[in-house]
């Protein structure tokens, strides 16, 4: 296959898109860990929601 | 932790979180740096001449609109008296808020720039030399901006003034600046000599700037 | 369960958990068949194989326009009917419009480096998308400035209804102005121009992106929802103490 003009163009722009969405699907897991062991921390403090406690008792 | 670094890290704190500053200075750099296409036409020939002096006007702007709050936040709870009455070097820990507010204003500023350049078609190439110049140049702009800061902690209105103090001394600054980042994108003037002048600036600004601004803070809160 | 009995920010967590991973693992695979037909997809005749950023460029500028739209309803939503899930949506919806728009921007001016020798040009459809990109990081900035959540959400509906008006100026740009950004090949009166063996991968990737979207929506919807328990948690827990 003969060399393809303006390929680092187009690498790039895949790059670009890579990053964008692999930056995008980390801060979302990243965030829901972190919220979930904000949460854990709390739990074990004793402090919990009314309608966590009142589900629990479904 | 020593107190000098925990006011560091406190004050970084501040700034990026909500109501704090540190990312409305970059928005603001990017709003201003869009803004002038509109003004001036999109002219890509033009805009690459002015496009240096249009980023670094952007950038001092930017800069100044986190000043505004460097002392007043802490003149309003009472932790400026605090500092004031504490053991560490007044002029230290001035230098120290300068170092946070310079981290977390003008940094992302300078990760900006290039990007922003090249809506100005500033060219990569030439994007090294004007990102050295704003990397030289913005804790100039940080460390003369806390004098008039200072100056301006107790007055109500304050940040009008303290740009009006701020700007005009800034300008060899900015003259300096323009000029080695100009020489950057567009030649044939040499590099080298506005920006040994922009290092010397800077630096004299580094030692100069607390020690003005721990006088005025002194003044202001007998 | 009916859509409305997922206004409960709980039932809407306990929902999304289930569907996430089927909408991933949907998302994933139409990614690999639709980058699969874009690579096997011709070159173009005038531009060569730059032709192929276009399976990036397009899609993500639909998202951009799409997420604000959906902003929008959700600002409606917010201000009209009080829904509970409306500002959860509008404020998890924000970044990901931003990153699309941005993703737009960048691979537009890859592509127009080589197509016109320039990295950008102050034309309209370029103005106006970036002026989108400014519109997005004005209502990050905003919901991250007030502290209360629903006063922050009616703030931000406010400015998002507000922005809306960019989005025909986007779409008809390059009907209105003599621009350098070529005009509209997709969604036309009379069809469209594409080819179907460009048209074909450019449609799937669109899905594919559209899938991510709505997964990576859901699951920063969860997050938010699970960011206000903590946010109550912790004021319970500081006016407990007090």
């Amino acid at each position: 296959m003969q060399a393809t003009a303006h390929i680092e163009f187009i690498v790039a722009a895949y790059a670009a898109g890579v990053v964008v969405i692999v930056a995008l699907i980390g801060w979302v897991m990243l965030d829901y860990r972190l919220q979930r062991r904000i949460l854990a921390e709390l739990e074990t403090k004793g402090i919990s929601r009314r309608a966590a406690r009142e589900s629990a008792d479904e | 932790m020593t107190p000098l670094s925990a006011l560091l890290v406190r004050d970084m704190r501040i700034a990026i979180r909500v109501g704090g500053g540190a990312l409305i200075g970059v928005l603001f750099f990017v709003v201003v740096v869009t803004l002038t296409p509109f003004a001036i036409g999109p002219d890509l020939a033009l805009l690459k001449r002015i496009g240096p002096a249009i980023l670094w006007l952007a950038a001092l702007l930017a800069s100044l609109l986190a000043l505004d709050r460097l002392f007043a936040s802490d003149h309003e709870d009472g932790s400026l008296d605090l500092i004031l009455t504490g053991r560490a070097p007044l002029e230290l820990v001035i230098a120290a808020k300068g170092l946070a507010h310079w981290l977390t204003t003008a940094v992302p500023l300078i990760v900006a720039a290039p990007l922003i350049g090249l809506l100005l078609n500033i060219e990569p190439p030439a994007q090294a030399g004007l990102v050295l110049t704003l990397l030289v140049g913005t804790p100039a702009l940080t460390f003369i901006g806390i004098v008039g800061a200072a100056i301006a902690v107790t007055l109500r209105r304050g940040g009008l003034l303290l740009a009006i103090i701020v700007l005009p001394l800034t300008v060899p600054v900015l003259i300096f600046g323009v000029a080695a980042a100009n020489a950057a994108v567009a030649g044939p003037a040499p590099f080298g000599t506005p920006f040994t002048v922009l290092c010397a600036l800077t630096l004299a600004s580094l030692v100069i700037g607390p020690f003005a601004a721990a006088a005025a803070l002194r003044l202001d809160i007998e | 369960m009916r859509i409305s009995e997922l206004a409960n920010p709980s039932r809407f967590v306990r929902a999304a958990n289930l569907v996430m991973p089927w909408l991933s693992g949907a998302a994933a695979i139409v990614f690999a068949f639709a980058l699969y037909r874009a690579m096997l997809a011709p070159d173009d005749y005038q531009q060569g194989a730059t032709v192929k950023i276009m399976f990036l460029h397009v899609p993500s500028a639909w998202l951009g326009m799409l997420c604000w739209a959906l902003m929008t309803v959700a600002a409606l939503g917010t201000l009209v009917w009080c829904h509970p899930l409306a500002d959860v949506t509008a404020k998890a919806a924000a970044p990901l419009g931003a990153a699309f728009t941005l993703l737009c921007l960048v691979t537009g001016s890859l592509w127009g480096r080589p197509e016109w020798g320039t990295y950008w040009v102050w034309d309209a459809r370029l103005t106006s998308e970036l002026i989108l990109f400014l519109l997005y990081l004005g209502v990050i900035a905003l919901w991250r400035t007030v502290e209360d959540p629903s006063r922050a959400a009616r703030a931000v509906a406010i400015l998002t209804l507000v922005g809306a008006i960019d989005l025909p100026i986007i779409k008809f740009s390059v009907d209105w102005w003599n621009t350098l950004h070529q005009g509209a090949s997709v969604f036309r009166l009379g069809g469209s121009t594409i080819d179907p063996t460009i048209l074909i991968p450019l449609l799937l990737m669109a899905a594919a992106f559209t899938l991510l979207f709505v997964t990576l929506l859901l699951a920063a919807m969860r997050n938010e929802i699970l960011r206000r328990r903590v946010r109550t948690l912790r004021l319970l827990q500081a006016s407990a103490a007090g």
